[in-house]
């Protein structure tokens, strides 16, 4: 299992026949074994790796990472305020963080304007909300294992071998 | 000036190599696929390339002992004696070559005298017989077929041996078939061998790249093998290394001590920097390998299931990182193979033949790049192959 799911996360469209000739499986068997990925939670979905930056030269795309303290609940922790969060649709990802800060979130808005008017007028005023860190991405090189940057170009000439 | 007089008719009558023709086309096609090269896609591991880094920061930038680093040959006796199960002191049985190719090279030229006959299984790596035909060696070529699995058999050798031949070169694990010898394939030739005083050039440069469960097997760790036999191998496919020349080869002191004093006056000693990284990529990167091997064991089954979907049989070989399968159903020559798929769909492969006579009907096919870029290359095949029928 581990190895599908390490093959998906590399490329999450190679047909099943593709798979089950690497995995020496039947097509139906990957089958299976991705429905019972996705029952497990281990599969959460296919997404496109898309370079925002690069459509219409990235105009109307702004990403920001955001630092937040907050103060736990007694008895769900950080459970509740997080739960919160993960409803705005602005956030693309949450995670609780070891460290200087609690969470972290990466959100995305059309302009710096509107990612600053959601940290200003909805994250902060939250009651467990202690203080919020915005850091705006400039540049993308490599998200999720892949380059961003112009690919390399494959160097390899040696004729003889 | 008339060249032609002047150079050396055998330098003059190697033949140009196969596959260099068709990359001199692809090289000229912008949207062409190459499934070509034989060198790996991956990058050297870092903790190597960090140690060459560091070598040159330190200065280490002279000459070496001529035979190479000692620190580089203890760990390669090491890493021999833990991976390949041989024995060999670092001190009169080691020696550290520019790319397993320059081992080879010397090999043949410490034993080979004119009229020698060297044997050469083929379809094999192309540098063989040049190298022969340089020395005024003779050479043997023995065919090994699909239906051996393109392995040698006692048979073909016993055959090809006649009271001329001084070595047998033993490509295996085979570039282009992928083929490999097992133990008993080895004992068979072993028996074969034992008693005359045909000796082995056993080139063992893809020994880690091998699939399944069984490792590869050395002919020199056989019974009354080790005296007959020098074992070339080297960094460029197990690490990736293919740009830092270096090799090695191992085998009995006398052999190795002439080998060492061409390679003394010929090369002095190879490349610093690479042996300095070579230390590490025997000290630390067993696990990298096994990376290695088993993205390239993915690819391929994905290889071998795909050409037999497509009617182009193909053997499933067991070691290196090609695929050879055959081009019959299509009608058509490997040459002609080739050259149409180049030129209708912009995918380069390199014709069977280029190894050998023998290898005609087939077709060598890499597997030394991303999954991505083999998918696109096998949908351009089908593509091929299904307008070739309609």
């Amino acid at each position: 299992m581990e190895t599908l799911l390490s093959l998906l996360e590399k490329n999450a469209r190679l047909s099943t026949a593709e798979l089950g000739a690497m995995l020496e499986k039947s097509p139906e068997e990957i089958e299976q074994m991705m429905e019972l990925a996705k029952e497990k939670g281990y599969l959460r979905g296919y997404r496109a790796l898309v370079d925002w930056a690069r459509v219409n030269g990235g105009a109307d795309h702004v990403q920001a990472m955001i630092e937040l303290k907050v103060s736990p609940k007694k008895n769900r922790g950080f459970d509740e305020i997080a739960s919160t969060i993960a409803a705005f649709d602005e956030v693309q990802n949450l995670l609780l963080m070891s460290g200087g800060f609690d969470l972290m979130l990466i959100i995305t808005g059309k302009s710096f304007q509107e990612v600053a008017q959601f940290v200003a007028m909805r994250l902060a005023p939250l009651d467990d909300v202690l203080s919020t860190a915005t850091h705006f991405v400039l540049r993308t090189y490599k998200k999720d294992g892949a380059l961003y940057e112009d690919e390399e170009a494959d160097e390899r000439e040696c004729t003889v071998q | 000036m008339d060249y032609e007089k002047l150079l050396a008719p055998a330098a003059q009558s190697m033949r140009p190599s196969g596959i260099r023709k068709f990359f001199d086309l692809a090289a000229d096609m912008p949207d062409c696929i190459s499934l070509g090269v034989g060198e790996p896609d991956f990058k050297t591991p870092w903790a190597i390339r960090d140690a060459g880094i560091r070598s040159l920061e330190r200065g280490h930038t002279r000459y070496t002992a001529n035979a190479g680093l000692k620190e580089l040959r203890v760990e390669i006796s090491r890493y021999l004696q833990r991976r390949m199960n041989l024995e060999y002191d670092p001190q009169d049985q080691l020696l550290v070559t520019v790319g397993g190719s320059e081992a080879i090279d010397l090999c043949i030229r410490a034993l080979v005298q004119p009229g020698d006959e060297v044997i050469i299984p083929e379809p094999c790596f192309v540098c063989y017989e040049p190298i022969t035909a340089l020395t005024g060696g003779v050479p043997v070529h023995l065919a090994t077929r699909p239906e051996d699995g393109f392995r040698l058999t006692a048979e073909s050798l016993k055959q090809a041996i006649t009271p001329k031949t001084k070595l047998l070169i033993l490509p295996f694990p085979n570039n282009p078939t992928g083929a490999v010898m097992r133990r008993q394939d080895l004992e068979e030739i072993a028996q074969v061998l034992r008693g005359t005083d045909v000796m082995v050039l056993s080139d063992e440069i893809y020994s880690e790249l091998t699939y399944g469960t069984e490792r590869h097997i050395s002919i020199a760790t056989l019974p009354g093998m080790y005296e007959r036999t020098v074992v070339v191998n080297g960094f460029s496919k197990a690490y990736a290394m293919t740009g830092w020349r270096l090799g090695y080869a191992a085998g009995p002191a006398p052999v190795i001590r002439i080998m060492t004093k061409i390679h003394q006056s010929c090369i002095m000693s190879a490349p610093t920097t690479s042996q300095y990284a070579a230390i590490v990529a025997m000290r630390e990167c067993d696990d990298q390998i096994e990376i290695m091997r088993r993205e390239y064991d993915h690819r391929r089954k994905l290889l071998v299931n795909s050409f037999n979907e497509m009617g182009m049989s193909c053997f499933e070989p067991q070691g290196a990182f090609y695929v050879f399968p055959s081009i019959q159903c299509s009608g058509l020559s490997s040459q002609e193979f080739c050259q149409r798929l180049l030129q209708e769909k912009r995918v380069a492969i390199v014709p069977g033949d280029a190894f050998g006579a023998c290898g005609e009907g087939h077709a060598r096919v890499s597997y030394a790049y991303s999954v991505d870029h083999l998918t696109e290359a096998l949908r351009r095949i089908r593509a091929f192959l299904a307008e070739l029928k309609g």
